[in-house]
């Protein structure tokens, strides 16, 4: 199952390798990780989606992560109501004859042209990762030049809905 | 003119004030930093990176123990501190010093020794650029410290040494590493007169104290069940809480069994305990595990050698487990009641619920019958010649129960924490989660070192001893009475005896008929060496060294062919023991 984690940590040199290195020792795969600084200077964020196989490992690979000397606070936020987005650039072949179309798809999703070239486009999008896929799946048909995308990076909202899942240490 | 004592004192003091600060350079902080922690000996082996540290070390000694290996050194560091409770101290120089360390930093990981391991490294100003003996052991460490630091600027060094101390002593100890380049250490450096020894790591904040709703649960537990059973760890020993242990279970009327590293946590004579479970452990101890309905886990980890298949363990059980490491909570065995706490701490909470008695008269008394039934046991002749369980058995007669044991990790091993029953917690030192082959003989060094009082015997066999005998020049300088005991069985007992079960008697690189003469061996480092070859000579012989106070080298000549009996193989759970009675 895909879990999306937020980790505060220290902002000490070699804290994202602590942190990156205990997954791998672990087995764990991660599918896409961000980090940043938060409004205190020494302290980051890291946000990242994981697959785990069960509820077991999640709370093994949450615990783990709360050993760490540096790392402050570990979140598990799926279950939670939040928001998350994720930034990619795309570069589309674009020849004239077909821009108007390729501006039409792209449209609703409220991408911004960010580079034109003669025969190519750059789009930059940002959203949830399903809404990111959908994006690059409707563009491929017209020959996708370059992707690069940010991996997601979240919040949790202000309202949470009532019920949340506990983990068996915590009750 | 007088002057009161007050007086001349303040008119003495005055011109001092008025210099300048005091000055000190990174090195001499180190050993200042180390005399506050009350560190009184250090294990260590100099080198380019670290020679300020030896130079302040020289100018301000604190007890350096010289090893001829630093693999020797950080093993001798971890004997001294699973002895004696408190930190290891350990100093190699960068590159080959510093990864001659990796080993002994893993195994402590992986047994949770405190340790601090200072390595030096190259100067700031050219790390990264492949200097001379450089090595990224920051990154090498990372995943076998508790925590580790490198100094990158001199004003951190003493709160990054506190720290280290504080980290590697507490919660679940550890080795922690601190990296010091060398301009680090020639660095000067203002020394604050105020500068506390507290330390401030929002993100480490071990819990000790029990949640009393959880141990309410417990103690309810334990009144119901019928069949309970303590499984001991190595926590119950970091937590000094052997006499809690002993209270708890004769309370309630539990017994009790240990994990390899356990032992010692409860007295191995005590009518409650069953002796050590897991795959070469004894019989009733496993079927222990396998019938009871209430499994109270103190300060243990589940590790897969205790465990056997994890689907047939304790199949009946409740499981309450107590662990100052809450990773370990589930992590392999599903748990009912968590308890995250300070061993001691819970099980003076659980004596203090005072809740009834459950009856177990019953459970104990089958279990007595099996302890009956199904003792450990070897079969003796005297055309067989000298077995090892004999000689751990003489050990223990002529020490008393007394002496502090230390082993590498195999056949002699597994024979030591079978035969060999401690009266007194912290007297055995075995590497147990790691399985170092080479640890017992220098832990052996480093334990004496903690109690000069006591007898060390150092059991080893013949393989693992050849991998660090270069310390026995440590017994010949020191005169260190470590008593040297080699199960010598000319192989590698455990690899030869799972290739004879599991692999068709295809003995592959594991037997070692060319040895060198360790009796001669010992006499070039000045130390008296015997060969012992039948049981009246072990007798003879054993009896002796064990009572000298000089070091003592034992080569004991045992049979090759004799397994570690009872057994469980590997994949198969712990009620599929063999092994478990003469065939």
């Amino acid at each position: 199952m895909k879990r999306i984690i937020t980790v505060t940590v220290l902002n000490q040199s070699g804290v994202l390798n602590r942190v990156t290195g205990l997954l791998m020792k672990r087995q764990f795969n991660i599918e896409s990780i961000t980090v940043g600084h938060t409004e205190q200077p020494q302290i980051s964020k890291m946000t990242f989606v994981v697959n785990v196989e069960d509820e077991q490992k999640l709370e093994q690979l949450l615990k783990q992560l709360q050993k760490q000397v540096d790392v402050l606070k570990v979140n598990d936020i799926s279950e939670k109501s939040i928001v998350v987005r994720e930034l990619a650039l795309v570069k589309v072949v674009s020849p004239p004859a077909v821009r108007a179309e390729i501006n039409s798809i792209v449209e609703p999703f409220r991408a911004a042209t960010i580079d034109t070239g003669k025969n190519v486009v750059t789009f930059q999008v940002t959203g949830n990762s399903e809404k990111i896929d959908a994006f690059i799946d409707l563009l491929k048909p017209y020959g996708i030049k370059e992707l690069t995308r940010t991996g997601v990076t979240a919040f949790v909202r202000e309202t949470q809905k009532v019920h949340s899942t506990q983990l068996s240490i915590l009750q | 003119m007088k002057l009161t004592v007050e007086e001349a004192e303040q008119m003495y003091e005055e011109p001092e004030t008025a210099e300048a600060p005091k000055q000190l350079d990174g090195a001499d902080v180190l050993i200042e930093t180390l005399k506050k922690h009350q560190v009184e000996v250090v294990f260590g082996y100099p080198g380019g990176a670290v020679l300020p540290i030896y130079d302040a070390l020289h100018k301000n000694p604190i007890k350096h123990i010289l090893a001829r290996h630093e693999q020797g050194a950080i093993h001798a560091a971890e004997g001294y501190a699973r002895v004696s409770g408190k930190v290891g101290v350990v100093i190699a120089t960068s590159g080959p010093g510093a990864t001659n360390v990796v080993t002994g930093i893993a195994d402590a990981m992986m047994d949770s020794i405190p340790l601090v391991v200072f390595t030096g490294q190259v100067a700031t100003t050219v790390i990264g650029t492949d200097a001379f003996q450089e090595a990224d052991i920051i990154g090498i460490t990372q995943p076998i410290t508790k925590h580790n630091y490198q100094v990158k600027d001199v004003v951190d060094l003493p709160r990054i040494i506190n720290e280290a101390f504080h980290i590697a002593s507490t919660g679940r100890p550890g080795p922690v590493v601190v990296d010091i380049p060398k301009n680090m250490a020639t660095g000067m450096f203002v020394v604050k007169e105020d500068a506390t020894s507290e330390v401030n790591l929002p993100g480490y904040q071990p819990t000790t104290t029990p949640n009393f709703l959880q141990i309410q649960k417990a103690a309810q537990a334990i009144t119901i069940a019928k069949q309970p059973l303590i499984l001991a760890g190595a926590g119950v020993l970091f937590a000094k809480a052997s006499e809690q242990l002993a209270a708890f279970a004769e309370k309630y009327q539990i017994p009790v069994t240990n994990t390899l590293l356990g032992l010692g946590s409860i007295e191995g004579n005590h009518p409650l305990f069953l002796g050590m479970a897991g795959m070469h452990g004894t019989y009733t101890a496993n079927m222990a595990i396998q019938t009871c309905d209430l499994l109270i886990n103190v300060g243990a980890r589940f590790d897969d050698r205790l465990t056997g298949n994890l689907a047939h363990f304790a199949p009946n059980a409740k499981v309450i487990h107590i662990d100052i490491d809450p990773a370990e909570i589930g992590k392999n065995v599903h748990t009912e009641i968590p308890i995250v706490a300070d061993a001691k701490e819970a099980l003076t909470a659980l004596l203090e619920q005072n809740t009834p008695n459950g009856n177990t008269a019953a459970w104990l008394e089958s279990l007595h019958v099996n302890q009956a039934q199904y003792p450990l046991f070897y079969e003796a002749s005297e055309e067989r010649g000298l077995l090892p369980q004999q000689v751990m058995e003489l050990v223990h007669e002529y020490t008393n129960g007394d002496a502090v044991v230390t082993t590498d990790v195999g056949q002699h091993q597994m024979w030591a924490a079978q035969y060999y029953k401690f009266n007194q917690p912290h007297n055995w030192v075995t590497s147990g989660g790691l399985g170092t082959m080479g640890f017992g003989f220098p832990a052996a060094i480093g334990a004496q070192l903690a109690k000069p009082e006591a007898k060390v015997v150092s059991i080893v066999g013949d393989a693992g001893f050849q991998m660090t005998l270069q310390e026995l020049s440590l017994l010949q300088e020191m005169r260190i009475p470590v008593k040297v005991i080699i199960l010598n069985n000319q192989a590698l007992g455990m690899v030869r005896q799972w290739q004879e079960r599991f692999h068709g008697e295809r003995y592959s690189q594991s037997l070692m008929p060319i040895q060198p003469d360790f009796v001669k061996l010992a006499a070039a480092y000045d130390i008296k060496g015997y060969k012992i070859e039948t049981y009246e000579d072990a007798k003879k012989q054993l009896k002796e060294a064990l009572a000298s106070d000089e070091p003592v080298l034992i080569d004991c000549r045992v049979v090759q062919k004799e397994s570690v009996f009872p057994m469980v193989a590997p994949g198969k759970g712990l009620h599929e023991m063999i092994g478990v009675k003469p065939e």
